[in-house]
């Protein structure tokens, strides 16, 4: 891989060579495992080691539970309730999978929010960035429709809720609507493809991985500075950087392994916690739950899909000039899409050209309020459409977009930027001190 | 600055449930019931769950059904094979298609079906409800108190207030826990209903609490085993902590100087 300059795997034994000449596989891995980093990195670059974790902890308790679940609307239910009872540890898998999905959500949020701070999708990783949207956008699908699977109460009616949302698209709404369900309403062809789908799609998150591990490898990491590796000579980069082993995986096992130890206390004692009492009740098309909530992780941007109704004059304003073709419900599919979209394009709407959020002291206190404004959204979103929820979460979703649309662009020619450091070794070693001079670094 | 807010971000965010919404009708009280498996280390009170099981094969399964628990589970409560056979034997009976006929139940059946008057399954109900949400709906209660499904079925059945109305051909009875205030079942408790064998008193609010833990049985039969993997888990996984802080450090030492200020 190109980039920062660094040793490459030199085959030594003839079978090494032999290999090599056929298919370069060692020297892939090797390149990869070894890749120059930041030696800079803090404790929120640990979380894209907690991500594949996730993925692969998904894939392999998913593998096993679908060798006992049954997809069929009178059977899936009761197949759950089989592998709660019945099957081996079945209750320890469904619930690791269950919560997999949160903690998948909790690190995916943390990931995105440490890229929107320290610049990380500034140029040039425009690519990792839009790359990194589109497996969370994915992500989103996925859990939707496994959420669905165990065909409870919620499920159906979050089901029945989301795709009518796509039933709002003017003309073509219905017509859409009836080929994502399969036929009129959500039943028996709903849950088939959403299962269906459900297995595939991590898999394309999985390629999608590598892409995005591909892309920031042919960049290099961002790091807490924003300041690039010096690429003009390998000693010059061995100054900034580590290689990833063995100083980065131990870093990112020893984070792992603290987040698991609260993930498995949730697991084995409070496993229901995220969920929603209502999905223990079989699904029924007759009866609708008194309160129709979707999964923490969606939250926030149902809070802004909820928040444009017909009363909202920039609603009622884009109505009447698209003459009735946009109307309320369409307009808060529009918002809700457009809520994830800005911040796919955040690489463009961010006009400074300082990366790092630590020296933007303006920008900082914007993004602050970004996160409160994030959790402020969760919390409308679990709430009752009524007063005041209502004007809170257009508030609330305002200021989401106004963050994107119009604070990174005008920030970027306003602020002052604070001095930065010449390169990362002049922070590491402001922080750290310089290594004593004997001392060799662990190989 | 921002790590600590990243943290915080991340703690808050592991609290908050989804489960969390404005519980309806605000009048609606969950008694806070204090049963023996509650927390990490809590246990199943096996008398209880044999109570329970008495009360509910006495009372409630004239109504309601456990289509989801197969009998040979209760095992689980103490008794021996011998005894659910009988058990299974002299209270129910089950439809079977290659006899096209109703045979006594055997120990491999479930329990039956039964929504001869419309009345919910109760196989999951422990966990179908919850008994508490917290302040703003932010759930904090089911942080510190469970979520309360065996609390709001101990207090449905002592909820009880003895007035009734009649509502579209429908009696209707006060219910101090029931959300709306006004449920269609008739009180099923009453004093000394139920003679158990081990002489403990019979009152309202005993047997609503001896069958409330027995169908939190029901709904998650394997409760005890869960606790312990996760106990094991968070164990093992502390110690793998320290041994990778350990490492860690050691190995950033040579790298890092001394800290400066």
């Amino acid at each position: 891989m190109s980039g920062i300059p660094h040793d490459h795997y030199e085959p030594k034994t003839n079978g090494e060579k032999w290999l090599n000449s056929r298919l370069p596989i060692v020297g892939l891995l090797y390149d990869t495992l070894m890749i120059p980093t930041p030696k800079n990195l803090n404790w929120m670059w640990i979380w894209g080691i907690v991500l594949t974790f996730c993925l692969a902890l998904q894939i392999v308790t998913g593998i096993v539970l679908v060798m006992h679940y049954t997809p069929h609307v009178d059977l899936a239910f009761a197949s759950i309730e089989h592998i709660m009872r019945n099957v081996n540890g079945g209750y320890m898998l469904r619930y690791i999978h269950m919560n997999g999905a949160s903690l998948f959500f909790v690190a995916v949020y943390i990931h995105i929010f440490r890229g929107l701070f320290y610049g990380s999708y500034k140029a040039p990783r425009e690519i990792t960035w839009i790359i990194g949207m589109l497996i969370y956008l994915m992500m989103m699908g996925t859990a939707f429709m496994g959420y669905v699977l165990p065909w409870g109460q919620m499920s159906f009616w979050g089901a029945t809720v989301i795709t009518g949302l796509f039933g709002a698209i003017p003309f073509v709404g219905e017509a859409i609507q009836t080929w994502l369900l399969g036929g009129p309403a959500v039943d028996n062809a709903t849950l088939n493809r959403f299962f269906s789908l459900h297995y595939l799609l991590p898999f394309v998150i999985a390629a999608l991985v590598i892409v995005h591990i591909w892309a920031f490898h042919t960049t290099g990491n961002n790091n807490p500075t924003g300041v690039e590796v010096r690429r003009t000579s390998k000693a010059d980069a061995e100054k900034d950087t580590l290689p990833f082993w063995p100083y980065f995986v131990i870093k990112d096992l020893f984070a792992l392994a603290v987040i698991l130890v609260v993930f498995w206390a949730i697991v084995g004692y409070m496993p229901n916690y995220l969920g929603h009492p209502d999905n223990y009740i079989e699904a029924n098309p007759l009866v609708t739950p008194a309160h129709i909530v979707p999964e923490w992780y969606f939250l926030p941007f149902y809070a802004i899909l909820r928040a444009f109704t017909g009363e909202v004059w920039v609603v009622q304003f884009v109505s009447f000039i698209t003459g009735g073709i946009v109307d309320a419900k369409f307009f808060g599919v529009i918002a809700m899409f457009g809520a994830i979209l800005a911040m796919a394009l955040a690489p463009w709407l961010d006009t400074s050209t300082v990366r790092s959020g630590k020296y933007r002291p303006m920008f900082k206190w914007w993004f602050y309020l970004l996160i409160i404004d994030f959790f402020a959204l969760m919390w409308l979103g679990a709430m009752p459409a009524e007063e005041p929820y209502a004007t809170f979460s257009l508030i609330a979703s305002a200021y989401w977009f106004a963050y994107f649309f119009v604070i990174l662009p005008i920030l970027g020619v306003i602020e002052k930027p604070l001095p930065q450091p010449e390169t990362i070794e002049e922070d590491f070693n402001a922080h750290y001190g310089k290594a004593d001079a004997d001392a060799t670094p662990a190989e | 600055m921002f790590k600590k807010l990243a943290i915080g971000a991340a703690f808050a965010l592991a609290l908050t449930p989804a489960a969390s919404f404005a519980a309806g009708g605000g009048e609606q009280h969950i008694e806070d019931f204090h049963f023996s498996f509650e927390g990490p280390f809590g246990t199943w009170d096996q008398n209880q769950l044999q109570r329970g099981l008495q009360i509910y094969t006495e009372v409630c399964a004239a109504c309601h059904g456990l289509r989801y628990v197969p009998l040979r589970d209760l095992e689980a409560l103490g008794y021996s094979e011998e005894e659910v056979i009988a058990y299974s034997a002299d209270n129910f009976e089950v439809f079977d298609p290659e006899l096209d006929d109703f045979r006594p139940a055997i120990p491999t059946d479930h329990f039956p079906v039964n929504d001869g008057v419309g009345a919910p399954d109760l196989s999951l109900m422990a966990k179908a409800r919850a008994g508490f949400h917290g302040p703003y709906g932010l759930g904090i209660n089911q942080l510190f108190k469970g979520m309360g499904g065996a609390e709001y079925i101990a207090s449905l059945l002592d909820g009880y207030t003895g007035e009734e109305k009649e509502e579209a051909g429908t009696i209707l009875y006060e219910n101090k826990a029931f959300p709306g205030g006004w449920i269609s079942m008739a009180p099923p408790l009453s004093e000394d209903q139920v003679e158990f064998t081990d002489g403990h008193p019979a009152t309202v609010e005993a047997m609503s609490e001896d069958i409330a833990a027995f169908l939190m049985w029901t709904a998650e039969p394997k409760m005890m085993e869960r606790k312990y993997s996760g106990f094991v888990g968070v164990l093992f996984l502390s110690v793998l902590s320290v041994l990778l802080y350990l490492v860690n450090k050691r190995l950033w030492a040579g790298v890092k100087g001394k800290k400066q200020g």
